[in-house]
């Protein structure tokens, strides 16, 4: 019984003791550019970060130098209407589907976050305005909740009813969705996928910003560009494996790998505050941490609050446009950027489909612009969504339509 | 006369103080606690630092209560995976009710307090007057919140929390030494005299007897059906209280209280309560809850990957449970020998 009650314990520490080596391992990788700048006592060295270069599944070289170029490229169309702007759009014909009936359909993969219900809301209201003026018939939607399997009978159910004169997708995984989206491009239809990606290229066109890389950059760069070199910086990531998350993180290591500033860890929150909260206050117990880099703003007020109650100095932080960390950032005062997502990327589907429909050409691969909230444009939008709840994002785009604001409020 | 009276009565030496917490049982887990304390003093001295202490046991007071809340209805022989979709449900309510209008706190607080009870009672009415097992009353309330925030919400919460709701589980008293006292602990040690009280009272032992043999209790004339539903309210009262301080700790997100339950759940039997009920006491089910956020903090100071983080967890608690069971089987084993003979004496 001793004997059993001893390899007991030893298991566990030695699933402790294994687990904690594997920690050492980029560290000795990381350490020789690392050794100079130890200079935090605390530390001792001994945890240096993972900042080993990415390029792995979830990093493309190309597509990564492609997007940190498109940030500069000046988009086509009217910016005052950015959900109709493209950046280097390739048109294509759309005169095969031109067609007098208007029944829109769309397979939405859920709207379990704010960003998402920010959207939907935004494409509801674009498509009233289109019904009234007689463009759009029938708006039919089926809602996935995060599920692959419930999402390919949706598509599939589209299909089959054979009255879809458009199919609208924003699909929930990438690999998974694919052969349903080919299968909807095959039933003749003309097929709209916008925000995530499939790995085809059948529909009419995709929709989406520019893309993780870009975010993830813009963020890195803000914090490159304001902190001394030496600083630390904290990742604060949601979900590990979803690309477009990958693909922001990825672009940070990049950036930061060139830098000289010392990420001490990546963690993965769940976008819980109270989750926050806790990594960053054990974070700040450990050390200093000077820099919060984000891959989602959503419980980015709970990271800064994290730094209040310790008595800490505000970090130079990296959020998002949701309304609740442009508050803060705006009461703190603090030196912060709020990369974007464009939000407003869920009008630009319907009009899509209604310029289809009247054989208008669209981008095959339509890339919207994606601009971050710098401080010198904050108190413009701040004061644009005075009245939006603290989860609503700055940049929905959605000001012009007729529900605003109380369709974005009563949510 | 029983085995244990015939059991020689020395004086507990040292050697005897550190088989009992070291021994198993419930022991385990304070064993648990001083050895994941310590590494995390030797990995990160300033750890030890009061105010650092502080910040600890506030981020823990929220998971306390609710292990102090789930214990009440695992001890009686049931589950409750509802309390993580309550917790997510008050929070979100609280902000859609309260706005930002300071005023608003108290009334939106007794509300909340009235929406846990309510659900508590069905919870509790459901499994026990409809025999429902509690697993699936209880899964079936975890859905319902969830689904009918959602509904009201659209997905994501509204509104906001008021300065005056976020103090209880933000603020505290501003002190020397500690920095802050938080209002957090003072509550977690308020409810744990009252849960400690309450388990020492009838009520408690007749929750006990209810857990450990149903029938039994029955006949000896427990009402069993009101003894269990007021676990149940218990439980989501706990789960109320845990949601103010969590609210008032990190503000509203859309994916507050997620899988809350199993952490509870996880905790409590850590704590070295038995599932099934009829053993283990509320204290150890609190260090279980305490010893669970203790390695997240080490995990965190050993800069463990997240990745791996569940699995050395999952590893840890299978360990620890299994450890402390293999203790509690031997003295059943004692208590059956009386059917045997047996020498009066033992060396």
């Amino acid at each position: 019984m001793r004997t059993t009650r001893a390899l007991l314990a030893a298991a566990a520490a030695a699933a402790l003791m294994l687990a904690a080596c594997t920690t050492d391992e980029p560290a000795d990788t990381a350490a020789p550019d690392e050794s100079a700048a130890a200079e935090d006592p605390g530390a001792e060295g001994e945890e240096e970060p993972e900042q080993e270069t990415a390029d792995g599944e979830f990093f493309v070289r190309a597509d990564f130098e492609r997007q940190l170029a498109q940030r500069d490229i000046e988009p086509e169309g009217d910016p005052a209407t950015p959900w109709l702007q493209a950046i280097e759009p390739e048109y294509v014909d759309t005169a095969e589907f031109a067609q007098d009936g208007n029944t829109l359909c769309f397979s939405n993969a859920s709207v379990s976050n704010p960003w998402r219900v920010t959207g939907w809301i935004t494409m509801q209201q674009q498509v009233e305005v289109l019904q009234q003026q007689g463009l759009i018939g029938e708006f039919r939607v089926s809602d996935a909740a995060d599920d692959d399997n419930q999402q390919i009978s949706d598509i599939q159910a589209f299909i089959d009813a054979g009255d879809c004169n458009a199919i609208i997708i924003s699909p929930s995984t990438t690999a998974t969705l694919t052969p349903a989206v080919e299968a909807a491009c095959a039933s003749g239809v003309p097929v709209i996928v916008f925000d995530r990606g499939v790995n085809t290229d059948c529909m009419v066109t995709f929709i989406h910003p520019i893309g993780g890389y870009a975010y993830g950059a813009d963020a890195a760069e803000f914090l490159v560009d304001n902190l001394e070199p030496g600083s630390t910086v904290l990742a604060l990531r949601i979900l590990p494996g979803v690309d477009v998350l990958e693909n922001r993180w990825a672009a940070a290591q990049e950036i930061f790998a060139d830098s000289e500033l010392e990420v001490l860890g990546d963690e993965f929150t769940g976008g819980d505050g109270a989750e926050i909260k806790n990594i960053v206050t054990q974070y700040l117990q450990r050390g200093e941490v000077d820099g919060i880099w984000m891959d989602a703003g959503d419980g980015a007020v709970a990271a800064i609050e994290a730094f209040e109650d310790t008595g800490n100095d505000y970090p130079v932080m990296a959020g998002e446009d949701e309304l609740s960390f442009m508050r803060k950032w705006q009461e703190t005062g603090m030196t912060a950027v709020a990369p974007v997502y464009s939000n407003f990327q869920w009008r630009t589907p319907i009009l899509a489909a209604t310029m289809i429909w009247a054989g208008e050409q669209v981008p095959s691969e339509w890339v919207l612009p994606q601009d971050e909230i710098t401080e010198a444009e904050r108190d413009d939008y701040l004061e644009r969504n005075a009245d939006m709840p603290a989860l609503h994002y700055a940049k929905f785009g959605g000001e012009d339509l007729p529900g605003f604001p109380a369709a974005w409020q009563d949510r | 006369m029983s085995a244990t009276t015939q059991q020689p009565s020395r004086r507990p030496s040292v050697g005897d103080l550190l088989a009992r917490l070291f021994g198993g049982g419930s022991g385990t887990v304070f064993a648990l606690l001083i050895v994941v304390f310590a590494w995390i003093f030797i990995v990160n001295p300033s750890f030890a630092e009061p105010p650092s202490l502080m910040a600890f046991l506030k981020q823990a007071a929220p998971l306390m209560i609710l292990a102090i809340g789930q214990y009440f209805v695992i001890v009686s022989g049931e589950f409750d995976l509802s309390v993580g979709s309550l917790v997510g449900a008050q929070v979100v309510i609280a902000a859609a009710l309260i706005d930002g209008e300071e005023g608003r706190t108290v009334p939106v607080i007794l509300l909340m307090l009235g929406f846990g009870i309510l659900v508590g009672l069905v919870n509790g009415l459901v499994t026990t007057l409809l025999k429902v097992q509690s697993f699936i009353t209880t899964l079936g309330m975890m859905l319902v919140l969830y689904g009918a925030i959602r509904l009201w919400t659209g997905g994501a919460p509204t509104g906001a929390l008021s300065e005056a709701f976020r103090q209880p589980g933000r603020g505290g008293i501003d002190m020397a030494v500690v920095r802050q006292l938080p209002w957090a602990l003072m509550i977690l040690l308020g409810i744990v005299i009252v849960a400690v009280a309450v388990m020492r009272s009838s009520y408690g032992r007749t929750l006990m007897a209810t857990g450990d043999n149903e029938r039994a209790a029955g006949f000896a004339g427990v009402r069993v059906w009101r003894v269990r539903t007021l676990a149940f309210v218990a439980s989501s009262v706990m789960a109320t209280l845990a949601a103010i301080l969590i609210g008032g700790y990190a503000g509203v997100t859309a994916q507050v209280g997620q899988g809350l339950e199993f952490t509870a759940i996880t905790a409590v039997v850590l704590g070295g309560v038995v599932l099934g009920g009829g053993k283990g006491s509320v204290i150890a089910a609190m260090a279980g809850a305490l010893t669970l956020e203790a390695l997240f903090v080490l995990f965190n100071q050993l800069s463990l990957p997240s990745t791996i983080r569940p699995a050395v967890q999952g590893v840890i608690i299978i360990a620890a449970v299994a450890y402390a069971a293999r203790e509690r089987a031997r003295p059943r084993h004692h208590q059956e020998v009386p059917t045997q003979p047996q020498p009066a004496t033992q060396s």
